[in-house]
């Protein structure tokens, strides 16, 4: 077992829950209650990293963090290392490849809360930002965290956007699916073998709290 | 005293046609009736600020809410509006008491919760206070959110069909309950029904409303007793509307004596009490007109008047007929053969009978109506 990979994947998966969470409940929110010109394409826009190869994905990142492209060359400038084959290059490639499994449950969970609920909150007195935090958050929590999981578990098994963008550098950017393809590479069959059932643990563990998080909800609506 | 009103004008072509102007003065109950789809909830959002119409005057005492000419709008969160949704809209993450202190915000946080729980018991609701709306039945529903409307001392309380979605039973105590509630406010109170039981038993005004534009407005008794509004008849059914009090109980006969601004009348005693003030209902349909006093009939209710109107649409086999009686004006409906055989005319003495059993006598007239127990 890689612990270091491990630690990597972990670290990645949690950094990109952090950041995305955020963003994700301010996108979902503005999306699922605002109607503005141009909201379906910034839909099909959210949902694009569900559809694209990762390898797709990847390159464009490489390309956008390379050196010679503004961005990379801003980051580089300040930072003193390239945002390619980075962890910080890394968690840019997962936030990006998560906003669909983040962004999509949370748009649908604040679309549940019915408009009439939401315009009662008002004429209660609620200010925006109160009926924002004591009436909609409360009833979209399920989603959110139903976000936060999917996103935690997605993180953990990324491949293909990690190879492309993060390469394979122990203890920066070789995370557990990587190490697993690495450990394959060189016939460590139980090695690889471990760190994958640990994977499939992780992954059915994430399914059940999903799926029980969703029953509860059900049952408190009744 | 301030001026309190609330004073609306809505106009606006599309996409809800809406062409209302209205004012309502603390204490009086305006109920906006029209069949679904007139446009009567728009109306009830423009003054909660849930909707801006495109030309809009919106005031409530010396505030302006809402003026498309001076573009000038308050949210809806800075408007003192007390607003029962149609279906409620509870916060279901919050018990009773929860939902209720949400709309205490203008209060210190120590003293909202016992404020609450005094507007739950105000509206009958002392149990099960920290019970979720799923686990409330709709009565119970309908309680908490009369209760949250009324937490914020609202200066204007809004009830769009409040009785739609609770049964018969339950109906008539909350109709009880929002006329006490009313008399206790003095605010003005505009209700949004399409049942005229509602508008016989609650409003003091009415405004029908037919695809967004007023088809008649006024006080109620004036607009029920009208003979022109065939629209009404279709929908609720003609019927002279006015106050009495009752004047005697016959114990032993089962009759009460009810005296109004035109003479007396003898209805069914149902759990009337001495003294106390009512509304009667007598349907057009229900009237028989005599030329002369009749004699011999088992009849209790003969009412002597001047027929003070006619109307009669061309095609139509029935003819309306308005007889004044004293202050009140009582609507006939009548055959056009009648009419002719009786050679009934504007001006000419007549006398409507009435059986008393046809007497509707509804809940009191809500200013003078003694308190319950």
């Amino acid at each position: 077992m890689d612990s270091v990979a491990l630690r990597v994947s972990l670290s990645l998966a949690i950094a990109t829950v952090l950041v995305l969470l955020p963003l994700g409940i301010w996108a979902g929110h503005a999306l699922a209650i605002r109607s503005f010109r141009g909201k379906a394409f910034v839909e099909a826009l959210v949902a694009v990293p569900l559809i694209l190869p990762p390898t797709v994905l990847g390159f464009y990142l490489l390309v956008t963090f390379s050196a010679r492209s503004p961005l990379g060359a801003a980051f580089e400038a300040a930072v003193g290392q390239t945002l390619a084959f980075s962890f910080a290059g890394l968690l840019v490639a997962s936030i990006i490849a998560n906003i669909p499994f983040v962004v999509q449950p949370i748009q649908r969970a604040f679309e549940s809360v019915p408009q009439e609920v939401r315009e009662a909150a008002s004429c209660c007195g609620l200010t925006p930002l109160q009926r924002f935090i004591r009436i909609e958050i409360p009833l979209a929590w399920p989603g959110i965290l139903t976000a936060a999981i999917l996103a935690f578990a997605h993180t953990l098994g990324e491949f293909g956007v990690v190879l492309m963008v993060g390469g394979n550098i122990p203890g920066e950017t070789r995370t557990l699916s990587i190490a697993i393809y690495d450990r394959m590479q060189a016939f460590d069959d139980r090695a690889a073998g471990i760190m994958a059932a640990s994977l499939l643990v992780i992954a059915v563990a994430t399914l059940s709290a999903t799926t029980w998080l969703g029953s509860s909800v059900g049952r408190r609506r009744g | 005293m301030a001026d309190r009103a609330l004073v609306v004008t809505l106009r606006q072509a599309g996409p809800i046609p809406l062409d209302v102007s209205f004012t309502c003065e603390p204490g009086q109950v305006l109920a906006i009736f029209g069949p679904s789809g007139s446009g009567k909830t728009t109306i009830l959002r423009s003054i909660a600020g849930l909707y801006a119409p495109r030309e809009a005057l919106v005031r409530s005492g010396a505030e302006t809410w809402l003026d498309t000419t001076s573009l000038q709008s308050v949210p809806a969160h800075r408007r003192k509006v007390g607003f029962v949704f149609q279906e409620y809209a509870l916060f279901p993450h919050l018990t009773a008491v929860g939902n209720v202190t949400t709309a205490l915000g203008h209060l210190p946080r120590a003293a909202r919760r016992a404020r609450a729980e005094a507007l739950l018991q105000a509206v009958h609701l002392s149990s099960h206070v920290d019970r979720r709306p799923a686990a409330l039945s709709g009565g119970e529903r309908q309680r908490v959110a009369l209760a949250r409307a009324l937490a914020r001392e609202p200066a204007v309380l809004l009830l769009d069909e409040p009785l739609a979605a609770v049964d018969r039973a339950v109906r008539r105590r909350l109709q009880d309950e929002i006329d006490q509630i009313r008399r206790s406010l003095d605010i003005p109170l505009i209700l949004v029904t399409h049942d005229f039981d509602d508008v016989v038993r609650l409003a003091t005004h009415l405004l029908m409303l037919d695809r967004g534009r007023t088809i008649a407005a006024g006080p109620l008794e004036e607009l029920t007793s009208r003979p022109d509004l065939t629209w009404l008849r279709e929908a609720a059914g003609l019927g002279s509307l006015f106050e009495a009090t009752v004047v005697r109980v016959y114990d032993s006969r089962g009759l009460a004596e009810l005296a109004f601004e035109g003479g007396t009348l003898l209805a069914p005693s149902r759990a009337l009490i001495e003294g106390t003030r009512v509304r009667l209902r007598i349907p057009a349909r229900e009237v028989i007109l005599a030329r002369e006093q009749p004699r011999g009939l088992s009849l209790h209710n003969v009412l002597s008047g001047q027929v003070s109107a006619i109307h009669g649409d061309a095609g139509a086999d029935h003819v309306i007929v308005q007889i004044a009686v004293g202050e009140v004006r009582l609507l006939a409906e009548v055959t056009r053969d009648a009419v002719t055989q009786l050679e009934i005319a504007t001006g000419m003495p007549l006398h409507a009978l009435i059986k008393s059993v046809s007497l509707e006598v509804l809940a009191a007239p809500p200013a003078e109506r003694q308190v319950r127990g």
